[in-house]
């Protein structure tokens, strides 16, 4: 099915003397998601005079050209012609990862907290946190740490005033109304409710995380016997991930 | 080969850097000046993409383990070999067994040593830059042991061909900077602050960022979780100034009100703690 993407009102700014920067409307939402992988993957297939590097966040892409750009005005109006023909056949198939998290109170170290805070028992905190499916916004922060959007409203909690300096490989955290796995021991602010035995960063495979911009992930809850299983398993290679491919 | 006796203050091993992967988050690293690391590289024979050894401030004790040619460029650490003092910024003939050295920090902040073929440290995605979580080791340590490849006297450049870091490289305190996407949004009080002041380099300065003593005037909120670059210039909600060096994450969440160009960004790697620099705009 070719259907047509929304167009929205795009601003192009320059950034440095390499890059452009491409902004939506300042809004986290998942049809901007859409229109921006879009709009990446028509420039990728299209831009072939030229090496680029894209990268996306929330509501804008950043095209960065391996040369210093010569004229301004050529390169934004090449690529608000490459806008104009982009469409939904743009788009990739999106997979659905299933993720194993123990919840128990040895990894889940803030667990307490966030039931007393916000006056939900830990049962309830994840059942709710594996009830949802996540939609995978981009990566930053750190080497496979993904920005997932999707959290309940119960059990959005501030960041602790201070960070930890050392937040375990895995951790599963809750910060604002973000959730998101620690891909390596990290210094971080967020409030930890469980542990993954999963690698979402594994530098020199390719592509280095499982998951990409546009995919879903969901969590399930597993044992801390499980938990060791899966870790020996992964630490061996034997792992595989679930996964389901679908087309929302 | 190179042994190294005794690291230094920071030592690591650096190319221009792993662009490939910012989408998965990964930084882009690389000699944090790349126009000092060329030059050590051309003065041995190399493609500017070799890896080079990069050093801060005090650099480290090295013995080399063959025969090879060698330059030092950037910062004058005051080198010698076998306690005799050598000069930087030419092509240099070192021996089996010979001891490089490093002295008192005399001019900038950031050397570099090239060997012929360049170093041959892990390769990891893509390139030899150590990083943290993307390469095993992430600075020289003690004892380490350095490949390098079998000195071929083929390769050899013209021994009297010099190639010389300009002064001004290391004098100038003018970093030429764009306007950042966020820069309109600052008031014309804050534009005029940024770009009269001079401002103060804090000891937080590293290889992911330089923190600027001096505060603006703030009302600018956090914006979204967006996408930066090395060079980028953000101002915290407290009016803190933050320069994004080669190490930086791939996202951030402050507005970004300036952008250095390429050689301001190399120029700031060869500043420390209380050197003062000033930002001017350019086309």
């Amino acid at each position: 099915m070719n259907s047509k993407l929304p167009k929205y009102k795009l601003t192009y700014k320059p950034y440095g003397a390499h890059s452009i920067l491409i902004e939506w409307p300042n809004e986290i939402d998942e049809n901007i998601l859409n229109n921006a992988l879009c709009f990446k993957r028509v420039i990728e297939k299209k831009e072939i005079k030229q090496k680029v590097y894209i990268k996306l966040s929330y509501s804008s892409l950043l095209i960065t050209y391996n040369t210093a750009i010569r004229n301004i005005y050529d390169k934004i109006s090449q690529l608000k012609t490459l806008y104009n023909i982009a469409n939904d056949f743009s788009r990739s198939p999106i997979k659905l990862w299933h993720i194993p998290v123990c919840y128990d109170t040895s990894f889940g170290i803030d667990l307490e907290r966030i039931s007393t805070q916000n006056e939900i028992s830990k049962q309830e905190i994840i059942r709710q946190h594996t009830a949802s499916i996540y939609t995978v916004y981009f990566i930053g922060f750190l080497p496979g740490f993904l920005y997932l959007g999707g959290l309940n409203n119960r059990l959005h909690i501030p960041r602790l005033s201070t960070p930890r300096l050392a937040v375990e490989k895995g951790a599963v955290a809750i910060g604002g109304n973000q959730t998101g796995v620690y891909p390596n021991v990290s210094p971080g602010g967020w409030n930890i409710i469980g542990n993954t035995p999963i690698s979402f960063f594994v530098p020199n495979t390719n592509p280095p995380c499982f998951a990409k911009s546009g995919d879903k992930i969901r969590f399930h809850s597993i044992s801390k016997l499980e938990y060791d299983t899966i870790k020996a398993l992964v630490k061996a290679d034997t792992y595989q991930l679930e996964s389901e491919v679908t087309f929302d | 080969m190179i042994k190294v006796l005794k690291s230094g203050f920071y030592d690591t091993i650096q190319d221009l850097g792993r662009l490939d992967f910012q989408e998965f988050g990964v930084p882009i690293s690389g000699a944090m000046d790349h126009y000092s690391a060329k030059i050590a590289n051309a003065l041995v024979g190399n493609t500017s993409s070799e890896a080079v050894l990069e050093m801060t401030l005090l650099g480290p004790k090295l013995e080399f383990q063959h025969d090879n040619l060698i330059s030092i460029t950037g910062a004058d650490l005051s080198p010698s070999i076998n306690g005799i003092a050598i000069n930087r910024n030419k092509a240099i003939f070192v021996k089996l067994g010979d001891i490089l050295c490093f002295g008192k920090p005399k001019l900038g902040t950031r050397g570099y040593l090239a060997v012929s073929g360049g170093f041959k440290t892990e390769l990891s995605m893509n390139s030899r830059s150590m990083c943290k979580n993307i390469t095993n080791a992430f600075k020289i340590k003690t004892n380490a042991i350095l490949p390098t490849l079998p000195f071929r006297i083929k390769n050899t450049p013209n021994p009297k061909a010099s190639l010389k870091t300009h002064p001004k490289h290391f004098s100038n305190s003018t970093l030429k900077v764009f306007k950042g996407p966020e820069f309109e949004l600052l008031s014309p009080k804050q534009q005029d602050s940024l770009l009269h002041y001079n401002f103060c380099i804090s000891q937080k300065n590293s290889r992911m960022a330089y923190q600027l003593v001096e505060t603006l005037e703030n009302q600018l909120k956090p914006i979204i979780t967006s996408l930066v670059l090395p060079g980028t210039v953000q101002l915290t909600p407290s009016g803190k100034l933050i320069i994004l060096m080669r190490d930086c994450q791939t996202t951030g969440g402050y507005p970004r009100v300036l952008q250095l160009s390429e050689t301001a960004i190399n120029m700031l790697s060869q500043k420390f703690t209380n050197d003062y620099i000033h930002f001017k705009i350019t086309n």
